[in-house]
């Protein structure tokens, strides 16, 4: 079986699960939800099975699909962030439904299939069309969830302030598209490259359409100065929605991102010394312009959002850094080491957030007092999930970030790695603001906390896997090596 | 498999228990006591082995290229500082009474992570370990410090900042000497390829100089070095006593094993170029003289202990500026005294908050009356912090005097030198204000009316344990030296 038939075959299941929806109305979303993940994680097996070169996909999309390391592990990644949605969606449902016109939730489990097909997609994709289009798929999808719970203002909110720049993020997108076919004659990040490194190509009209093309994806990466929609869009779109947006659209941005600048910043290309000082201005503004005001949030899920800025941040400034011989990784190969250390740990916090909601809580850093006491298991997870996320030594955040600021100073950019640091130490402090507040004495006669069996699994995986990868990333290493040598091979 | 493995993994395996549900104070006494063991007998067949350098080495390769391993390996500096780790949790942990498992599981968690940074190869687990270490003191003084709420959180703040831009000045540095020393195609973070490259090829002296004083500011801060001290006296202070007998009494060490271990063999010139000698005989001055006048002034026991805990670093800085092989030896047994001693006194003193309610000379005075053992153990602390011959402080500080000011030539003294006739007086800083205290809590008559009465024997045993470690490796520092036979 093809990796292609899967794809298709979980967007199928996305349509299915909407039709029956709407004419088996009293279906309950408990066995909705459910078909969701089993097909997810069906897919998941038979994605691992199945054969893993171009070769073996159909005649008619191989011109424009590849299946190499680096498209392989961002498929993985998106079946396993959807799978872990899907999950949080269940989780959160009894809270959800409150704010749903009808009660429903239907397209909460049908919708993320079809982004998960268009990240997929979005993985392989080898020339400009194809990621314009699968992004749109991903995109227009998120518009719905992020407004899902339209009786809620913050949510409705939300829903308009990402409908609106991210219509014209995707304007700007086909913009830079335009620019880059005008002046290079192709789509294909190949073609692309062969033409940059020809000096007879117009260098002004190269790099205009570049520019553009990054402006519109660093929309879509939350980069500054574009990261003024995630606080408010995080912060009033369902939970569960936020975890997907803030990883696995995240993923689908860079993977995006990394190809376009493998061909930008390809040997001999005329436009990659202007091309690496922007990711380097963007990347270090980036970080600190998600850190420094996640120093003055009182909303963790506010938090959370500055938070994912400044990751965006570091991961940009991995891109900056092309292929040391010092590294097995590739930058792109960093990039995706840091995401997936980032999956586990951020969607523990968020598994958290929407436990507090389910027992009643708020998402505010007061919320948090106490919790120790009322629940010592679930603050040991949410302190590994949070010291993990501000980088320390032993989870897998640090070795992410560790691996950024390693390649930043052996490029010798200082002044990216001062900024680059600056930010860290500002993450440290405010993600141990929170740990604090959990240990606090006061606020312990709020009410108990109570998790499900289910949910202590899933979470007590997540926050092993955080450890696991702290102090044994070789195995995913051995992932993610082979990404080098293609990408260097280039 | 090491032993060392299992020396680090015992603590944080009981803190992880007890965190669970284990009977807090059994598993972690059993645990600790049984560390104490393991390394114990792990320093006495390292005494008697005749080759050198280290031993016990395992590693497990956790990634390829950067180079990084879970690597173990001891030599008689860090089998001396898991020694005096083992010591101290033991007493810290035995010594909490009707407290919430919060306290056995962070005295666990900060001993094992010092084991960690003080028995592993891998520059960067040694970093990571004592990060490990750092997290729960902070939170046990924000949460469970001697103050009020905004205080003590005020308090915990400070440290955290100036330790915390401390650590990520010693990251930079870490990174600077894992980029240069690691040579060929490969990063390396493993200490014993980046010694060996630094010896094939070192690094011309005025690099040294700057590496090593980014190292300096970076291990510094964590020692409280001068002008970076500010944190340390109120932390002291306010901490929880296990936390205050373990963070002053072995974690603050790790500075000071960081540059004896890192700094010194990878940049052997890095102290001796002349601008950073300079800063750095100045900063330690500043620690022994102006710490020392500070600590006069102070008129609590918790000032006081906390203050000279400050000030006595500048002796085993002075043992690192001098960088001889009598000076750095005379180091490390005072990190080893240092940490006994001043365990022993914040256990006491710990002690006598709870009992008496207040810590101020002027409401104190004749306890020895009621409380005659307590005294004595008191007295073992005083007199160990002043440098009495027979107690091992003592034979550190003379050794790092005797080993900084050699060759003397009549007429002309180095700044070496200089600051070693200057760092003398902190000596007689230190009789003036211990016996001072001594004086004033013990002796005289009460004049608030507060007596205390001797605690159970059960709950004396920890600081006998203390105090005889100071007696008999004062009375006999070969048992320390014969640990480190090799020069360092």
């Amino acid at each position: 079986m093809s990796v292609f038939t899967i794809e298709a075959g979980l967007a199928f299941l996305g349509l299915v699960l909407l039709l029956v929806e709407a004419f088996k109305p009293d279906i309950s979303r408990r066995t909705l939800g459910l078909t969701a993940i089993a097909g997810t994680v069906l897919a998941l097996v038979l994605f691992v099975f199945a054969k893993h070169d171009t070769a073996s996909l159909p005649g008619f999309i191989q011109p424009w699909h590849q299946l190499d390391t680096l498209a392989l592990f961002y498929k993985g990644f998106a079946l396993v962030i959807t799978i872990l949605v899907l999950w949080l969606t269940l989780e959160c449902a009894p809270y959800l439904t409150r704010f749903t016109v009808d009660g429903k939730l239907a397209e909460m489990f049908s919708l993320p299939l079809i982004v998960c097909a268009g990240m997929m997609w979005m993985a392989s994709a080898r020339d400009l069309v194809t990621v314009f289009v699968s992004l749109e798929l991903v995109t227009v999808s998120f518009y719905v969830l992020v407004a899902f719970a339209r009786k809620s203002a913050f949510s409705l909110e939300a829903g308009v302030k990402y409908l609106i720049l991210g219509a014209l993020s995707t304007g700007v997108l086909v913009y830079g598209i335009a620019w880059i076919y005008g002046a290079t004659g192709t789509m294909s990040f190949d073609g692309i490259a062969k033409a940059l490194a020809n000096p007879a190509t117009s260098k002004t009209a190269a790099l205009f359409g570049a520019a553009v093309l990054l402006c519109g994806l660093g929309f879509k990466v939350a980069a500054a100065p574009f990261h003024m929609w995630v606080p408010d869009v995080y912060q009033g779109a369902p939970t569960p929605v936020t975890a997907f947006l803030s990883v696995g659209s995240k993923a689908a941005g860079f993977v995006v991102l990394t190809r376009a600048l493998d061909a930008f910043l390809a040997e001999g290309s005329i436009i990659s010394t202007e091309i690496q000082s922007l990711l380097l201005v963007v990347g270090s503004l980036t970080a600190l312009l998600g850190s420094l005001p996640a120093i003055f949030q009182t909303s963790v899920k506010r938090l959370l959002a500055y938070s994912s800025i400044s990751h965006a941040g570091y991961l940009l400034l991995a891109l900056a850094c092309r292929d040391s011989v010092r590294f097995d990784l590739s930058s792109g190969g960093i990039v995706a080491f840091y995401l997936a250390t980032y999956l586990p740990m951020t969607v523990l916090g968020f598994l958290g957030l929407g436990l507090m909601r389910a027992n009643g809580l708020g998402e505010d850093i007061k919320d948090f007092a106490g919790l120790a006491k009322r629940n010592p298991q679930f603050a040991l997870l949410m302190t590994i999930s949070f010291a993990s996320l501000a980088g320390l030594p032993l989870t897998a955040g640090f070795l992410g970030k560790l691996f950024v600021f390693l390649g930043l100073a052996d490029h010798g950019y200082w002044g990216a790695l001062s900024c680059a640091v600056i930010a860290a130490a500002a993450g440290f402090y405010y993600y141990f603001k929170t740990i604090l507040a959990m240990y606090t004495t006061e606020g312990t006669d709020a009410p108990a906390l109570t998790l499900s069996g289910a949910t202590k699994a899933v979470a007590g995986a997540l926050a092993l896997a955080i450890l696991i990868l702290g102090v044994y990333p070789k195995p995913l290493q051995k992932v993610l090596t082979p990404v080098s040598a293609t990408v260097v091979a280039k | 498999m090491s032993v060392l493995e299992i020396i680090i993994a015992l603590p944080l395996l009981a803190a992880l228990a007890v965190w669970l549900g284990a009977p807090a104070r059994a598993a972690s006494l059993g645990a600790t006591l049984l560390n104490l063991i393991i390394v114990f007998i792990t320093a006495v067949q390292y005494s008697g082995k005749a080759a050198t350098g280290l031993a016990f080495t395992y590693s497990r390769p956790i990634l390829d290229n950067p180079s990084l391993s879970f690597a173990v390996g001891a030599d008689g500096v860090s089998l001396i500082l898991a020694l005096l780790t083992t010591l101290v949790m033991l007493a810290a942990i035995w010594q909490i009474q009707d407290r919430p498992a919060i306290f056995y599981v962070s005295s666990l968690l900060i001993g094992g992570g010092a084991l960690g940074a003080f028995l592993t190869t891998d520059v960067f687990f040694i970093y990571a370990f004592h990060e490990l270490a750092l997290i729960p003191t902070f939170l046990m003084i924000a949460l469970h410090g001697r103050a009020e709420p905004a205080q003590r959180k005020a308090v915990a703040w400070k440290a955290t900042i100036y330790l915390g831009a401390g650590s990520l000045v010693l990251l930079a540095g870490l990174v600077w000497v894992v980029l240069e020393f690691s040579g060929g195609s490969k990063l390396t973070f493993d200490l014993e390829a980046l010694r060996n490259q630094a010896k094939l090829t070192p690094l011309p002296d005025a690099k040294q100089a700057q590496i090593f004083f980014v190292l300096l500011l970076g291990f510094g801060s964590l020692v409280s070095l001068f002008p970076f001290h500010s944190w340390a006296a109120p932390a002291y202070a306010t901490a929880p006593t296990p936390v205050a007998m373990l963070h002053s009494g072995v974690l603050k060490k790790f500075g000071l094993y960081g540059l004896i271990r890192i700094a010194l063999p990878l940049l052997p010139q890095g102290a001796h170029v002349e601008w950073v000698q300079n800063a750095l005989l100045l900063m330690l001055l500043g620690n022994i003289l102006v710490m020392g006048l500070v600590t006069i002034h102070a008129n609590r026991l918790d000032d006081t202990l906390a203050n000279s805990s400050v000030m006595h670093m500048g002796y085993i800085f002075l043992g690192i500026a001098a960088g001889g092989e009598i000076a750095l030896k005379g180091a490390v047994v005072l990190m080893f005294a240092h940490g006994i001693s001043i365990a022993l006194l914040f256990g006491l003193c710990g002690r006598m908050r709870n009992q008496l309610g207040t810590l101020e000379y002027n409401k104190l005075g004749g306890l020895a009356t009621h409380a005659p053992a307590f005294t004595v153990l008191f007295a073992f602390g005083t007199f160990a912090s002043i440098g009495l011959p027979g107690l091992t402080n003592f034979a550190g500080e003379v050794m790092i005097f005797v080993g900084s000011f050699t060759s003397f030539q009549a007429g002309v003294l180095s700044n070496l030198q200089w600051t070693v006739i200057l760092a003398l007086w902190g000596v007689v800083m230190s009789a003036v204000y211990m016996l001072r205290a001594y004086r004033s809590i013990f002796h005289g008559t009460p004049t608030t009316g507060l007596f205390m009465i001797d605690p159970a024997f059960s709950q004396r045993v920890p600081f006998i344990m203390l105090a005889t470690t100071l007696l008999v490796t004062g009375c006999c520092p070969w048992l320390l030296l014969n640990l480190m036979k090799s020069a360092l």
